[in-house]
């Protein structure tokens, strides 16, 4: 983030469909957002899906995509932008922000509760009817055109305090929940994304939803899809089953020794 | 080792151990039976063994010379077999005998040392229930359904709300397999509850134990088999238990059950075809059944199941209907159009539920879920009379309702302050109902602290350091190779540098680190009479090992118990307040908090919420330890009276800028604790031993 080169919409776009399976009308609403100009809200557990759907919608629209990760230092300057000095000169540089806005790119921002609390005061005006980017330090204003839109994903589960999304941000958004797919489509999921049979997924979702059981009894979150889709995959390299479990599920889930214990008994109870 | 100097390390001779074992055991020696011959084994051992042997032999002669000199007589081979430590609890043991059963009995026990070693090979090797429980309890916690309790028992079975399990399983030689065994044993009472062993009438269950053991085998080989499919290696473990495996006979009458379609009526029929002789295996996971225990745990859990689900119906209506038209009180409840659950079953497990109100469709919320999932458990399906939301009469009496006219000044009422209480059935607040006093709690021992800090040394150390990690520092830093300003001072410098020809430096930002930490919190202990006893130790060692680690941090925070009888005497104890240094006083009175009355909460929270809300803090955090529900003697507050007037304090708070949180150890408060705090906004401590490293463990992930 240092040093941003620039480079053109199409190193951002998705070139290839991404593999994903719509569950309840989320495409549908997310189209109609985007026609709209309305900016979304993804609401869910991690792992769920949201960043895949957000690459598949990308896609599917054929517009570019800029993704930030947010995290506890990201500044409303990461996003933006900022002076760099060379030589003998200071050079601005985009942020992905502005850089999204001006390329008229779907912007999506990661978590974004983790960022710092200034980053609000640039999310705000770019996320109401506005739709602007102020850039303070150049007093430029970026008005975003008609393709840009912006979306923030958001996980409801997380207990900090600190971590909760103010209303004032949250009430500019249209929301859209994601949660783990049906056992089915979940199994569907799990074999197409990782190339084992369906009785082999069938099970790893099972198991998945054990773990789910135990959210709240003693475990943060219950094992997402997307680990099920790494233990998957090991299973698909020959790994043996419990060791791809244990290793991709048991261990990423706790570090409680009795929890980890009860997660490894329930693994052997399925395989 | 041959010195002349007998240094305390060398081994005594001969002569030397034929003189202390006369002094000993003097009196069951004779001119047949002299200590010559068990000095002489002893003599060539090394001196730690002599004084071995020695020692317990002076102790064991107190009560028996005889046995003593038994124990003499084969010690030295039993230290060799066993090691020192082994052969002492072999002579304990052989003590114990003769304390129960007399001489004779404790030297055969003596001289059983083959019996013994092999006894303890299967001591090394058993499982304790406490060892267990807590691994078993999220197993079967993660296998679904209704959380179960684990509780100890001399056999295993269950009632379908708790899994009575063994104390101790020793059958097999080692850890892994009687530890099997418990699993085993847990799946299968889990399966009982969960598969139906008790959807019969009554009547329908054999009343002779025999029957009633034969019907448990045949239930296992049933639920066995529902296990082959879902969970194969369940499945395979059970398989290896099941030795020997069932005569011909037996098997063949158990032969249907293995259909994934078989229930317990089946069983039922497939009892009546066994031949008269059939004995029930010896298999190590086989309890006992109690039908009548469980179907009456059932019922009763099914009535309380039926008035939620109606009430929380009825309460997905106020709100809905609330939030479009607010009722004016004293409305009759529309009866037309009230909300009807849609329970569809999909596959074999998964439930899709909806409500349907006035022609919407929606997703009910979890407590419904998780109470239609324990009807259909129960009951194998939902009957009609479920499924509907039943009016204002539903509601659970919450007691007689006292009018007592409350005269201010009197009754305990002076220097009160008043406050209003929810009342959920009216959908108003009842005006100036309680009366709070707020006093300070009295100091206790002023060694308390100390004592505590004493013996958590090292966590209290593990603990400063990961909160000194959290301090927050607001610093500029200037200088840095990135940051969101130009530090101009260093750019000209740099440029002045530039122009006389040194390469311009990369140190040119300005960046700021890390918010302030603007905190204001409150703790809010639960001082009622039920925590009594080691809860109310916790709770103390709880507020300890909090204020090190809060006194780290620079916090601003406050403590306050409460607890209170009757609306007219609600108290609010102060232990430390916002202004307050964390002084000898504070600590005193931490140490002086005791259990007092009742929990009578949602004034107490009003009260506090007043206090913590004029703070100035970025975040205002207010978080209480309770083991259980609000509850007051009379006035009806116990139950969903108290709940929601809780929950509606809660909700002021949140209206006045306060985050809330709960730490309870009340295991059953996943079933009211979402509705009061919100599903995240609460955390339940299992193991209270726990409690004060997790209080600190939760605040640190609150506020980060």
């Amino acid at each position: 983030m240092n040093a941003p080169h620039r480079d053109d919409a199409a190193s951002l776009m998705i070139e290839r469909e991404p593999y994903y399976q719509p569950l309840r009308g989320e495409v549908a609403m997310f189209e109609a957002a985007w026609n709209n100009r309305v900016p979304v809200l993804l609401k869910g557990p991690t792992g769920c899906g949201k960043t895949r759907f957000m690459e598949y919608m990308a896609w599917r629209l054929a517009r570019p995509l800029v993704t930030v990760a947010c995290h506890d230092d990201l500044t409303a300057a990461d996003l933006v932008g900022r002076f760099l000095i060379t030589a003998n000169e200071t050079v601005w540089v985009d942020g992905p922000m502005a850089r999204a806005v001006r390329l008229g790119a779907i912007l999506y921002l990661d978590e974004i509760v983790e960022a710092r609390k200034d980053t609000t005061v640039v999310i705000h005006p770019l996320a109401d009817d506005r739709r602007t980017l102020f850039v303070e330090k150049k007093g430029e204003v970026l008005k975003a055109p008609p393709e840009f839109m912006l979306a923030i994903s958001y996980n409801p589960g997380y207990q900090s305090v600190m971590k909760e999304l103010k209303q004032s941000t949250r009430q500019r958004f249209v929301a859209i929940d994601f949660d783990y797919p049906p056992a089915e489509t979940e199994s569907l999921i799990v074999a197409r994304e990782s190339g084992i049979g369906a009785d082999a997924a069938a099970r790893l979702v099972k198991l998945a939803h054990m773990t789910r059981n135990l959210k709240g009894n003693g475990l943060d979150e219950g094992a997402s899809t997307r680990l099920l889709v790494h233990a998957a995959k090991l299973m698909a390299h020959g790994v043996e089953p419990r060791a791809a479990c244990s290793g991709a599920i048991a261990l990423a889930l706790t570090d409680e020794p009795e929890m980890l214990s009860a997660v490894h008994e329930l693994v052997s109870a399925v395989f | 080792m041959n010195s002349s100097a007998r240094s305390s390390s060398a081994p005594l001779g001969a002569a030397e151990i034929e003189e202390r074992f006369e002094e000993l055991i003097g009196a069951v020696l004779s001119s047949r039976r002299t200590a010559t011959g068990l000095a002489g084994q002893l003599a060539g051992q090394p001196r730690t063994v002599q004084e071995f042997t020695l020692h317990w032999v002076g102790i064991t002669a107190r009560s028996s010379p005889e046995l003593a000199y038994q124990f003499a007589s084969v010690a030295p081979a039993a230290i060799e077999a066993l090691g020192v430590a082994g052969a002492e609890q072999w002579l304990i043991a052989a003590m114990d005998v003769f304390d129960r059963e007399g001489l004779y009995r404790a030297a055969a026990s003596l001289k059983d040392l083959p019996g013994f070693i092999l006894q303890r090979r299967e001591q090394a090797g058993a499982v304790a229930f406490e060892e267990v429980a807590r691994v078993l309890e999220h197993f079967l916690a993660g296998l679904s359904g209704r959380p179960m309790k684990l509780e100890p028992d001399d056999l295993p079975w269950t009632d379908t709300a708790t899994v009575y399990l063994p104390r101790r399983i020793a059958r097999f030689a080692t850890r892994e397999e009687n530890f099997r065994a418990y699993k085993v044993t847990a799946a299968l009472l889990w399966a009982q509850a969960r598969r139906g062993t008790f959807l019969l009438d009554a009547a329908r269950y054999p009343g002779a134990q025999r029957e009633l053991a034969l019907l448990g085998v045949l239930e296992s080989v049933r639920l066995a088999a529902r296990f082959e499919r879902e969970l194969p290696g369940l499945h395979r473990d059970i398989d290896a238990l099941c030795r020997p495996a069932l005569d011909a006979r037996f098997e063949q009458a158990a032969r249907p059950l293995r259909s994934p379609s078989a229930g317990v009526a089946d069983s039922l029929d497939a009892l009546r075809t066994l031949p008269a002789g059939a004995r029930a295996p010896d298999w190590a996971f086989l309890g006992k059944l109690e039908p009548q225990r469980a179907l009456e745990v059932r019922a009763a859990r099914l009535l309380r199941d039926k008035q939620e689900l109606h009430s929380a119906l009825a309460r997905m209506q106020n709100e809905m209907r609330g939030a479009e038209m607010p009722a004016a009180e004293g409305d009759p409840m529309p009866t037309a159009g009230a909300p009807r659950l849609r329970v569809a079953l999909r596959e074999a497990e998964q439930l899709e539920i909806s409500v349907e109100l006035d022609g919407r469709t929606m997703a009910p919320p979890p407590e419904v879920t998780a109470l239609v999932e324990s009807i259909l458990q129960d009951l194998g399906e939902l009957p009609e009379e479920y499924l509907v939301a039943a009016g204002e009469g539903a509601y659970r009496a919450g007691g007689g309702e006292e009018a007592v006219e409350l005269i201010p000044g009197a009754d305990g009422a002076q220097g009160g302050r008043f406050y209003d209480e929810w009342d959920f059935r009216r959908r108003h607040y009842r005006k100036d109902w309680c009366v709070l006093t707020e006093r300070d709690v009295h100091p206790g021992d002023p060694r308390f602290v100390a004592s505590i800090l004493a013996r958590y040394r090292a966590q209290v150390w593990h603990l400063r350091r990961s909160f000194e990690a959290l301090r927050g520092e607001d610093r500029r830093l200037r200088g840095e190779p990135y940051g969101d300003e130009i530090d101009l001072d260093a750019a000209v410098r740099g440029f002045a540098e530039l122009r006389t020809g040194a390469e311009l430096g990369d140190r040119l930002f300005v960046r700021r680190e890390r918010n302030v930490r603007d905190v204001a919190v409150m703790f809010v202990v639960d001082m009622s009479g039920s925590t009594k006893g080691w809860i109310n130790d916790c709770e103390r060692e709880s507020l300890v090992l909090l204020a090190e680690a809060l006194e780290v941090l620079g916090d601003r925070y406050a403590i306050y118990g409460f607890s209170g009888i009757t609306r007219k005497r609600c108290e609010v104890y102060r232990v430390k307040r916002f202004d307050e240094r964390y002084d000898a006083l504070v600590e005193q009175r931490i140490a002086g908090i005791q259990p007092l009355d009742y929990t009578r909460m949602g004034v107490a929270l009003r009260h506090l919420t007043g206090i913590l809300g004029a703070q100035e803090a970025r975040t205002r955090l207010m978080i209480t330890l309770s083991d259980g529900k609000p509850d007051d003697f009379s006035d009806g507050y116990r139950g969903e009276y108290g709940i929601e007037d809780t929950r509606q304090a809660l909700l002021e708070a949140r209206r006045a800028g306060i985050h809330s949180f709960c730490i309870t150890i009340d295991r059953e408060a996943r079933d009211y604790l979402p509705r009061m705090y919100g599903a995240a906004h609460y955390t339940v401590i299992e193991d209270v031993a726990r409690l004060p490293l997790k209080v600190a463990d939760v605040y640190r992930r609150l506020t980060s």
